[in-house]
């Protein structure tokens, strides 16, 4: 619930949003160019500078609000969504952005993670999936592959992980975006999206942890395999990938199957057309699902559904009672039900 | 007819338990006797007497529900130590309550439940009214099953409907030994069941039934009358503590100008704060029910960042689950309160029994310095004042407050003098104005040490806050040693300097009496009867009843050393005596702790003190 103000009577830029504050990322970070993505988007956004709050919880990515130039709060490890909601509840005006990461989000805060999808507050939740604990310097978290060894995995992990993805889809999540984080273009495209769309618009970035889990998205991500290995989806076009779109995504009874243009008679108007606004969950779910190397990972905003926001349905509640409340003040509150008077 | 009674006893005051199967509508009776008490100028309180369980077996006694009210001519404190009226309306409310009655407790039973099967689920081998067991009493024997049933046999309703208003039978029966004025309570069911009128029509004819069964059997050699109580003059109600504090939170709401936010997760005994001011949308208060007590308070401490009068409520376990966030409120400098409901712990403990057993977990349960302002209140209508100033304190000072409540304040009732809000005490929260670019986010004032308020959406006031440890002034994330221990030594004064901004500690009797009882929150009413009693008696000895936790009063010091013994009462292992002792090590205390999930008793304490002074 922003007010539209015109962007260019607000003349902001990247500079806006920039803090004074050293930068204490590791060199060749992914969450460096997540930064500098944000504030290039911020400006654009038709947003006063100060209506923007950055929200976090803990972990590398998570000191995020102390690099941004805005109103900033740095919580405690998780429960950055409650922070969020609290705040969106209080002033729907502002425009709440939520930084977190694998472990804040999909361990320790996991419980608010699935809640903040249901209740939909209008709250930008970046999570920043390096797939490890970088701050605590090595061990694995709940997106981590089975069987990565990592410092507290020596053997290999013995745990399936979670996929951020279905997590929001199945816990009642109206948005979901997927991006790289060597995507700049993308990234700012999708941040846009998750600003305009009102309600939890919750994006995965996959980052890149270069001192603890290098390299991790690299099918996905590395020039060589990019092509083969990524959707970049597109609402209302069909889901092409390949170095010349020459793949695509079908429906073969009720699962998803990749083919070949112009093998066994596939065309164009065989391949599946993306609808990010479906209410029904199947397709996004099953998009949000794909991985290598059976299929392409799905970038992009897989999932956008509006519906009344939580802050929507709750205001729209006070100003209801306020019509229709025969307690007008609190006086009349104390003065209500069973009361007697002593002469 | 022609009444029978001819005699009519006046009474200073009087203690009634209602009793029955926690399905027979007991504390609906109570609440009813109480509104009739009201109207008979009395001074009360009450107490719910229920078990954890919604619906534990039918007629055993673990499903026994109970209500005590104690009423009078005079200023009523406690809901009365034993009772002078059972009424039990099955065997396992009679064998669960004889332990709580006076020995010449008059008892009226439901004879109808009065039956084998019944003796066996309540564990009695005979039938407890043909034998010995109750020599001493006045039992009032009343088929009241049978007699309900007769009341309405015209209605033609189903058996079960009509065993529903089988409570009002005995609470006419009572209204008729007390000669309250039955019609009063027509009104209530006319708009509690508004949309059935037959339903309207049994309990009236119930209520009725039970009142004139009173006149016409013998059994009553007398009937009883309690005069109104020299009461202020002004307008009145009946408040529950939990009722009482949200009201606070509301009134400080109005006066502070700042909408009011309830992030909770329900629990008992705190559940009934968050379901009031969930209903009181109206007067912009937003009330979240959070997914955990964790997120409760967090969303609580987002509130309170984004500009709002924020709460969240909680029981022991609850604050145990938010310490990490109460210590984020506390180096965010951030005003939130904190309300426990105690109970009896640790752990789940006894969830719907109350316990002082907090305390220290209110004043150090943290990691790190994490000092917070405490306030324990004192009463049911108390609670709103307690309510009320511990958001004036969290907001004037920038900090958390946690506000110690407990299981018996909560569901206990008591007489509240209703107060107009424009004349409660002034709050005025440190607002910064836009673009004032003196603002620093971590510069304080002078005086209490608190820092501004800058809330987003200001302009010109962008900062940023949170868990790391900031750079005096500035705001800026700083690991430098001598900050850290400047940071830790400024939040601690800060809430120290708030001793200039609570009243002087109180002392009732004499300043060089033998003892001084020292007390704290929820057991106030019966230490002061206790001690008014003894006084009465000219007994040497006078009551501290703390309000004020953390920091303690000026005068606390002043107070100990005047006397020669001190003996500390409280409903817990001592946890207020070792804070004492921590304090002011130089005086020698005297510990009296009960923790049976109960309130002391008025006689328990004047036993203890008694034995004091004959030492």
């Amino acid at each position: 619930m922003n007010d539209i103000v015109d962007a260019k009577s607000l003349t902001l830029t990247k500079k806006d949003f920039e803090s004074d504050q050293m930068v204490k990322w590791c060199p060749g970070c992914g969450d460096h160019a997540i930064l500098r993505s944000l504030e290039n988007v911020f400006p654009e956004l038709g947003i006063p500078k100060e209506d923007f709050v950055v929200v976090s919880g803990i972990g590398c990515s998570s000191r995020f609000p102390y690099y941004m130039n805005t109103y900033g709060i740095h919580g405690i490890h998780g429960r950055a969504a409650a922070l969020a909601t609290g705040i969106k509840l209080t002033n729907p005006r502002l425009s709440v952005w939520m930084i977190s990461g694998d472990g804040d989000s999909m361990a320790i805060g996991g419980n608010h993670f699935i809640h903040i999808a249901r209740r939909n507050p209008d709250i930008n939740y970046l999570m920043f999936n390096n797939k490890i604990y970088g701050l605590t310097k090595g061990q694995y978290s709940p997106t981590t592959p089975f069987g990565a060894k990592t410092k507290t995995s020596p053997q290999g992990t013995f745990e399936q992980p979670f996929n951020p993805g279905e997590l929001v889809i199945g816990s009642q999540g109206k948005f979901f975006a997927r991006v790289t984080d060597t995507n700049l273009k993308l990234m700012s495209k999708i941040f846009k999206e998750a600003a305009e769309f009102r309600g939890a618009s919750i994006v995965e970035i996959l980052a890149n942890c270069i001192i603890f889990q290098n390299k991790i998205h690299s099918l996905i991500t590395s020039k060589e395999t990019k092509e083969q290995n990524q959707l970049i989806l597109e609402h209302g076009k069909p889901m092409l990938f390949g170095k010349d779109n020459e793949k695509g995504i079908v429906l073969e009874g009720t699962r998803l199957k990749v083919v070949e243009l112009g093998k066994d008679g596939v065309t164009v108007d065989d391949i599946l057309v993306h609808d990010k606004t479906t209410v029904d969950p199947g397709i996004h779910m099953m998009l949000a699902s794909m991985a290598p190397p059976e299929f392409p990972a799905a970038i992009g905003v897989i999932r956008a559904v509006k519906t009344e926001t939580l802050e929507e349905s709750v205001w729209n509640s006070v100003e209801h009672e306020k019509k229709t409340s025969p307690i007008k003040t609190v006086d009349d509150l104390l003065n209500s039900g069973n009361t007697w008077d002593i002469d | 007819m022609i009444s029978k009674k001819n005699k009519v006893v006046e009474l200073e005051h009087a203690v009634i338990r209602f009793a029955g199967d926690s399905g027979d509508g007991m504390q609906l009776t109570g609440s009813l006797f109480s509104d009739s008490t009201a109207f008979a100028g009395n001074d009360f309180a009450t107490f719910p007497d229920f078990p954890a369980e919604i619906r534990a077996p039918q007629g055993t006694i673990a499903g026994v529900s109970g209500f005590q009210i104690h009423f009078g001519r005079t200023d009523i404190h406690t809901s009365g130590d034993l009772a002078d009226v059972l009424i039990a309306m099955n065997p396992a409310s009679l064998k669960a309550n004889m332990r709580w009655i006076t020995k010449e407790a008059i008892i009226i039973v439901d004879t109808d439940s009065f039956v084998e099967k019944n003796f066996v689920k309540a564990g009695y081998a005979a039938d407890p009214l043909s034998d010995e067991s109750l020599v001493g009493h006045l039992v009032i024997k009343a088929p009241i099953t049978t007699l309900t049933r007769e009341a309405i046999r015209d209605l033609n309703l189903d058996n079960k409907t009509s065993q529903k208003s089988k409570n009002m039978f005995a609470l006419g029966l009572v209204f008729y030994m007390f000669n309250r004025d039955y019609k009063k309570t027509y009104t209530f069911f006319e708009s509690k069941f508004r949309s059935n009128p037959l339903i309207v029509e049994a309990n009236k004819k119930v209520l009725e039934a039970g009142y004139n069964f009173g006149d016409t059997i013998e059994a009553f050699a007398n009937t009883y009358k309690v005069d109104p109580a020299p009461l202020e003059k002004g307008k009145y109600r009946n408040v529950t503590g939990n009722l009482a504090t949200a009201w606070g939170f509301l009134a400080a709401s109005d006066r502070s100008g700042r909408d009011l936010f309830l992030g909770s997760y329900p629990i008992t005994p705190a559940s009934e704060i968050l379901q009031e001011l969930s209903k009181h949308k109206e007067l912009n208060s937003i009330s979240f029910q959070a997914e955990d007590e964790i997120a409760g308070i967090v969303s609580t401490i987002g509130a309170s960042f984004a500009g709002a009068l924020a709460v969240t409520t909680t029981s022991g376990p609850g604050l145990s689950l938010k310490s990490e966030a109460i210590g984020l409120a506390v180096i965010t400098e951030l005003p939130i309160v904190i309300v426990d409901v105690q109970r009896g712990g640790p752990s789940t403990g006894l969830p719907t029994k109350s316990e002082q057993s907090d305390l220290m977990q209110a004043l150090f349960g943290r990691n790190g310095e994490a000092p917070v302002i405490i306030i324990a209140a004192s009463s049911a209508a108390d609670c709103f004042y307690s309510a009320y100033e511990a958001s004036k304190l969290a907001l004037e000072h920038m900090t958390p407050v946690i506000l110690l409540t407990d299981g018996s304040l909560a569901n206990g009732s008591e007489v509240f003098k209703i107060p107009k809000v424009k004349d409660l005490p002034e709050i005025t929260p440190p607002l910064v104005e836009a673009n004032d670019d003196t603002f620093k986010p971590y510069a304080r004032d002078e005086k209490k040490l608190s820092r501004r308020w800058a809330l987003p959406g200001t302009e010109g006031l962008r900062h940023r806050i949170g868990g790391l440890e900031k750079e005096d002034i500035s705001g800026n994330v700083s690991m430098d040693p001598l900050n850290h221990q400047l940071m830790t030594e400024l939040r601690e004064e800060k809430v120290r300097r708030v001793v200039d901004y609570i009243p002087d500690q109180e002392v009732i009797g004499a300043e060089d009496s033998d003892v001084l009882v020292v007390s704290w929150g929820g057991t106030y009413g019966v230490l002061l009867t206790a001690i008014e009693k003894l006084i009465e008696e000219g007994k040497s000895v006078s009551l501290a009843h703390f309000k004020h936790i953390m920091p303690l009063p000026r005068n606390t010091r002043e107070i100990l050393s005047r006397y020669k013994k001190i003996v500390v009462c409280e409903i817990n292992m001592g946890q207020f005596v070792n804070y004492l002792r921590m304090q002011f090590p130089e005086y020698k205390y005297e510990q009296y702790n009960k923790i049976q999930g109960l309130p002391f008793m008025v006689t328990e304490i004047i036993d203890k003190v008694n034995e004091l002074l004959n030492d």
